[in-house]
């Protein structure tokens, strides 16, 4: 049996995975090449953390995910969840791990969430009274209890996701994958799965592993980043650092009374209006500082009716990464 | 490591002593038998299936209807056939009425119960397959059972419909073992059609848009069987035979039951050949099904 | 008319993407050709000159069906399953208010189709099953154009019955039904199954009156030249009397259903 090593619950020794692809250049003909599409990662997660797992469209997140969840095996190097080597024995770290694919249900669509339910407490044969309390507990604090007897197909898409986290804790997973859990949710809904995931990684001690393209998903939850970008590790630290590193920055969109000439704040030489169209303005500010101050500065001199908050996206703050860092 | 029976194998860090800390289940991994293993998945899943269907009860009566018309409609052209002749290929109506009945419910049997590999290709484009692959339960059972439906049924009542007539109107000298042959066929035709099924799935692994091909041996092998093998070439009989043995679905068994003469000059004996066959057939399916499904993962798409 | 044709050319082009997919489409028709062709010698080496062919004829008549299965959809697989969804979900509000006629757009896109699924997949099951086996082949370019002319008033007249089985999706709920149902009909109507020569009696009177006939039988006598002279002329005009008669009423109908939904509001 293979050894726990106390320093890595997950464990990432030079893993890559190389695709060969077929491109085509015509009628009939193709021409293959191949792809690093995680190349020579090495990392480790201790049991208990919570990291988030950022990069751009086609960086290899999915990819990673799918090593350590056993879809996929890799190329080269070492992999181990809980000791285990996923692409080796899949079903028996099945038991161990929790997955949510974010644009993916599991959930039956004309059945009651109730059914899904049911079917996860046989499929991974889990014992009925660790079933009912789990069952209970996520019933709890996802606040499902309405929706039990509902077909999922009429449920939202917060709703749904709610009931998607749900499914995949009956089993008591030590690790959970989230794959983009928050896509497509309205500001409630997000803020409901951030506070139920902290709670269960700081009360339960259920390692973490997701990806996002929210950066605020981050921000709330992960005091560790990692960045990857074509297949490489780019950053793997705190959430400040990485924006130090990225010096990226979020955007305010300002909608005022009637149109004027863009804003200036003297007192704010780090805030620059981006862009100007009709009443709606756009202002760039460092991610790092607070927009309270800055609301507040605008409310005092000018007109103003409705403002948002836009956070960052990854694709800028690698950009940024990028340039600071000659690609570290 | 441990074997593979049912050894308990305690692996991690466990506290099953109780108490907070001892939030993880006890850790404690269950090797099972995979075949015991899927067909229990395959339980459970299909059950799903069910119930899904019963929120849509109305159409569900009218593609029972469906199914069971439109696999009638080859019984109906046979018998237009025998509006206008007599022999076909030297067969009688009763006769091939029997080997369309055994072949019709063999694959009937087949096809309710693996009727949906079909879609591999579908899962393996739009990414569902991946949702299966993190499942503790082999991937062929939950593939298998996926969109189960019973409206498939409609074939194997009509399969059985045909054969039961058969059986009465034919006037058949009958034994024991000859009684024992009709059982046996139905069942190892089935296994044949569905390791077809199994390895036209695989199949879709490396070619994700030919759901079709698959058909041509499915559907279309089902189609031959219900004529006498005197109609075909003897190049295509001796295909059906040796290469993909579907002869031994109805043909070798059934003409045993009948008392006729073999094609090909084969032996009396090949007759009691299919569950054998049948076996052997699954083997070359199922190592293809496991080549596809580690193509997959060593690919990704 | 431009859009018409750029619509019909976008269909065919979607269609010819499908690679793997038309390759495997013609594997399996040329091996059910085969099959079939074979249960056809067995016959017509009983009765020589049954339903009025004899035997090269009658294998013609299995090969031309393989050829023209997906071309005139005589079991669906058309454009009606998108139409149905796009009416269940509700788009179809958003067609009716394109600058475009709703049966013409829908008649352009199926023109196109067929085209690709004449050339795609019908030409190599009929170039194998001529190889394979004695085909009574048109000798005369005449015969073939008169025969190509025969396939699209065909697939006219199977756009206009999938046309109105689509717009029951307006009053039914699910219209998996209703598309069943036509699609059986189409199975033994056509002459997939056997030939309607072959059907006894009244079936067969009233087998080769109804619509289906045109999208199968007629356009295969006409290659096998079973319509010399006029008797063409009366063979088309069974076909575009269909073809009229049904995109008529696919008008009445869609007019119904459009108030239905202007009332409703969508």
């Amino acid at each position: 049996m293979e050894a726990q090593t106390p320093t890595g619950f997950i464990e990432l020794d030079q893993v890559e995975k190389v695709f060969d692809v077929r491109r085509k250049t015509g009628f009939m003909r193709g021409e293959r090449h191949r792809v690093r599409a995680v190349d020579s990662i090495s990392f480790r997660v201790a049991r208990g953390e919570m990291v988030g797992y950022i990069g751009p469209n086609g960086a290899g997140k999915s990819t990673t995910i799918k090593m350590l969840t056993g879809i996929l095996t890799p190329s080269g190097g070492r992999l181990r969840v809980a000791g285990i080597d996923p692409s080796r024995e899949r079903t028996r770290l099945a038991h161990r791990i929790g997955v949510v694919f974010g644009q993916r249900t599991t959930l039956w669509w004309d059945l009651p969430l109730r059914d899904s339910y049911r079917l996860m407490h046989r499929m991974y044969r889990i014992p009925d009274a660790r079933y009912r309390e789990n069952l209970e507990r996520c019933v709890e604090l996802l606040d499902l209890g309405e929706l039990l007897d509902v077909p999922v197909r009429q449920l939202s898409l917060g709703q749904r996701m709610r009931g998607d986290i749900a499914a995949a804790l009956l089993h008591d997973p030590e690790v959970l994958y989230l794959d983009e859990p928050t896509i497509g949710l309205d500001v409630v809904s997000k803020s409901r799965v951030r506070g139920f995931l902290r709670d269960l990684n700081a009360e339960r001690g259920t390692t973490v592993l997701l990806t996002t393209h929210d950066l605020t998903d981050i921000e709330q939850l992960c005091k560790r980043v990692m960045v990857i970008d074509h297949g490489r590790l780019m950053y793997d630290g705190a959430l400040a650092g990485l924006h130090e590193v990225g010096e990226s920055e979020r955007t305010l969109v300002v909608d005022l009374e009637r149109q004027l000439p863009p804003i200036r704040l003297e007192s704010a030489p780090s805030v620059r209006t981006v862009k100007v169209e009709g009443p709606r303005q756009w202002l760039a500010f460092p991610a790092s500082e607070s927009a309270a101050p800055l609301v507040a500065r605008i409310a005092a001199d000018y007109p103003l009716v409705d403002l948002s908050v836009r956070e960052p996206d990854i694709e800028a703050v690698i950009a940024k990464m990028y340039e600071s860092a000659g690609g570290m | 490591m441990a074997d593979t029976t049912g050894a308990v194998e305690v692996a991690g860090a466990a506290d099953a002593s109780g108490g907070r800390p001892a939030q993880w289940p006890e850790e404690v991994f269950v090797r099972r038998p995979r075949f015991v293993e899927g067909v229990r998945a395959y339980g459970l899943i299909a059950m799903m299936w069910l119930r899904s269907t019963m929120a849509y009860r109305a159409s569900f009566a009218l593609t029972v209807f469906g199914n069971f018309a439109a696999t009638a409609f080859d019984f109906v052209a046979i018998l237009l056939m025998f509006s206008h002749v007599d022999r076909l290929g030297g067969y009688t109506l009763p006769e091939i009425a029997l080997l369309y009945g055994v072949s019709g419910t063999a694959f009937g049997l087949a096809d309710l119960l693996l009727g949906s590999m079909d879609r591999l290709g579908a899962r393996v484009r739009d990414g569902t397959l991946d949702t299966l692959l993190v499942r503790p339960v082999p991937v062929l059972a939950q593939v298998a059972a996926d969109r189960f439906a019973l409206r498939r049924l409609g074939r194997v009542f009509q399969g059985v419909l045909v054969l039961g007539y058969a059986l009465v109107v034919l006037d058949i000298e009958w034994t024991p073992l000859k009684a024992a042959m009709v059982p046996m066929m139905l069942l190892s035709g089935a296994a044949v059609f569905g390791a077809l099924f199994v390895a036209g799935a695989a199949f879709q692994f490396v070619a994700q848009d030919a759901a079709q091909v698959q058909n041509a041996f499915t559907y279309g092998g089902n189609t031959l069987l219900q004529y006498p093998p005197s109609v075909f070439a003897k190049d295509l009989v001796r295909g059906v035979t040796f290469v993909v043995p579907l002869a031994f679905v109805n043909w070798l068994p059934a003409l045993y039951v009948l008392g006729r003469e073999y094609p090909l000059g084969l032996p009396d004996w090949v007759a009691f050949l299919p569950p054998v066959v049948a076996g052997l057939f699954w083997l070359p399916a199922g190592l293809g099904w496991r080549a596809g499904l580690r193509a997959y993962r060593s690919t990704g798409s | 008319m431009r859009l018409y044709a750029v619509v019909a050319a976008g269909q065919f082009r979607r269609f010819a993407t499908y690679r793997t997919a038309t390759a495997a489409g013609v594997f399996t028709n040329t091996v059910f050709g085969f099959i079939l062709a074979y249960t056809y010698v067995a016959l017509w080496d009983e009765r020589p000159q049954l339903g009025g062919y004899d035997m090269s004829q009658a294998l013609s008549y299995v090969w031309l069906g393989q050829a023209l299965l997906m071309t005139c959809s005589m079991m669906g697989g058309g454009f009606e399953d998108e139409l149905i969804e796009r009416i269940r979900t509700g788009d179809i509000a958003v067609d009716l208010y394109r600058p475009a006629d709703l049966q013409l757009w829908w008649l352009a896109g199926d023109l196109g189709r067929a085209a690709f699924h004449l050339l795609g997949r019908g030409i190599v099951p009929m170039l194998v099953g001529s190889l394979a086996f004695d085909l009574a082949l048109p000798s005369s370019p005449g015969i073939w154009m008169a025969f190509l002319l025969s396939v699209a008033l065909g697939v006219v007249v199977s756009f206009a019955i999938r046309f109105l089985v689509a717009l029951s999706a307006f009053w039914l709920l699910d219209g998996a039904g209703v598309a069943q149902m036509a699609w059986l009909a189409g199975m033994f109507f056509s002459g997939m199954l056997l030939p309607l020569t072959l059907f006894p009696g009244v079936l067969g009177d009233v087998a080769r009156a109804l619509p289906w006939s045109s999208l199968l039988q007629v356009p295969v006598d006409v290659f096998l030249g079973k319509y010399p002279g006029w008797e063409l002329v009366r063979a088309y005009a069974f076909q575009a009397g269909w073809a009229v008669a049904l995109l008529l009423v696919g008008r009445m109908v869609q007019s119904v259903a459009t108030r239905r939904v202007v009332v409703q509001g969508g």
